[in-house]
C-alpha cells in the first residue's frame, strides 16, 4: 500500500460543468468562517473591547504601522491595506487548516475505484494560487497605469533612448513576468511540500515523528501568509514610486 | 537505465543540487542579521520581520526547483 500523492486537486462532484475539487471545499469553509467571523465581531462593536475584538484591533494596527513603513505614506497605506490584510487573513487561515486531520475523511470513488481525501488545503492547489498571484499582479500594472499613465509607463519597458536603456526595458518586461511565476510558486511549494511531506511522515510513523513537521508546516505557513502580503505591498508602493536613473 | 530509474534520479538531483546555494545563501543572511543585532541591539525590532522576508526570498529558489521535482514525479 502506497500513500497516493497527486499534484492536482481531485474532483469530488460537478454541479452542472463546474468541477468542485477537495481544495474549493476547503477554500468556501475558510471564506465563510471569515466572513462570519469578521460580521460577528462588527456587529458586537463595544467602545470598551472585550478579548477578541481587542485581538483582531492589535493585529489590524500593527498590520497598518507595518504597510505604513513599506508605503511611507499613510494615506495611500490606508487604501491598499484591505486587499493586502484579506490576503493574509485568508492565506494564513487556509495554511492553518493543515493542522486538523482532515486527511482521514475520506470519499470513495467507484468510477476510478480509489479513495479521495474529501477536504485538502486550498492553497496547495495551483489554480487557487495562481489566481491570487494573478489578482496581486494585476492590481500592480492597474497602479502604475492610474499613476503614471498608459504611454509613461509603456515607456518604461520600450525604451528607444540607446542601446543599454532598451536591453534594460525588454529585462523589465521578464521581470514583470518573473514576478507572477515567483510569487505563485514560493507560496505553493511551500504548502504543498509540507503537504507531501506530512503524507509520507504520517505513512511511515504516524506517533512521534509527525510533531516537528507539523511545527514546521504550521511555522512555514505563517511565514509564507506574511511575506506573500508584504511582497504585495513592495511591489505596489515600488509601482507608485518613480524610477529616476 | 530505464525511464523509470532516470525519473527518481533527476528528481532527486532538482533538489538537491539547489540546496546549495540557497542554504548558503540564508545562513550569509543570518549571519549578517545577527551581526548587525549585536552591534546595535536596539535595531533588533526592526531587523526582525526583515529577516523572515529576506529568508523566504532566498529560499524560493530552491522551491522553484522543489516544484519541478515534484513535476517530474507526479505528473511524467
Amino acid at each position: 500500500m502506497e500513500p497516493k500523492i497527486s499534484l492536482a486537486p481531485e474532483i469530488l462532484f460537478h454541479i452542472g460543468h463546474f468541477p468542485v475539487s477537495n481544495a474549493f471545499l476547503t477554500m468556501i469553509l475558510v471564506v465563510i468562517f471569515l466572513i462570519v467571523f469578521m460580521i460577528s465581531i462588527r456587529l458586537r462593536f463595544k467602545l470598551v473591547p472585550n478579548r477578541i475584538q481587542a485581538i483582531v484591533e492589535l493585529l489590524i494596527e500593527k498590520g497598518l504601522e507595518l504597510a505604513t513603513s513599506i508605503m511611507e505614506d499613510k494615506k495611500k497605506a490606508r487604501k491598499v491595506f484591505p486587499l493586502v490584510f484579506t490576503l493574509f487573513l485568508f492565506i494564513l487561515l487556509s495554511n492553518m487548516i493543515a493542522i486538523l486531520p482532515l486527511n482521514a475523511l475520506v470519499i470513495h470513488n467507484h468510477h476510478h475505484n480509489e479513495d479521495f481525501p474529501i477536504f485538502r488545503v486550498a492553497t496547495s492547489d495551483y489554480g487557487m494560487v495562481l489566481i491570487l498571484t494573478l489578482i496581486v499582479v494585476i492590481t500592480v500594472q492597474l497602479v502604475a497605469i492610474i499613476s503614471f499613465g498608459p504611454f509613461k509607463y509603456l515607456g518604461k519597458f520600450f525604451n528607444f533612448k540607446g542601446f543599454f536603456p532598451f536591453f534594460i526595458g525588454i529585462l523589465e518586461l521578464i521581470g514583470e513576468f518573473a514576478k507572477i511565476i515567483s510569487l505563485s510558486f514560493r507560496l505553493f511549494g511551500n504548502i504543498f511540500a509540507g503537504e507531501v511531506l506530512m503524507i509520507v511522515v504520517l505513512f511511515l510513523m504516524p506517533w512521534i515523528l509527525p510533531i516537528p513537521f507539523l511545527f514546521l508546516a504550521i511555522f512555514v505557513g505563517v511565514i509564507q501568509a506574511f511575506v506573500f502580503s508584504v511582497l504585495t505591498l513592495v511591489f505596489i508602493s515600488s509601482a507608485m514610486k518613480m524610477e529616476s536613473h | 537505465m530505464e525511464v523509470e530509474g532516470l525519473k527518481y534520479i533527476a528528481a532527486a538531483l532538482a533538489i538537491g543540487l539547489s540546496s546549495i546555494g540557497s542554504g548558503i545563501g540564508e545562513g550569509l543572511i543570518a549571519s549578517k542579521a545577527l551581526e548587525a543585532i549585536g552591534r546595535n541591539p536596539e535595531a533588533a525590532d526592526k531587523i526582525t520581520p526583515l529577516i523572515y522576508i529576506t529568508m523566504a526570498l532566498t529560499e524560493s529558489l530552491a522551491i522553484l526547483s522543489l516544484v519541478v521535482s515534484f513535476i517530474i514525479l507526479f505528473v511524467f
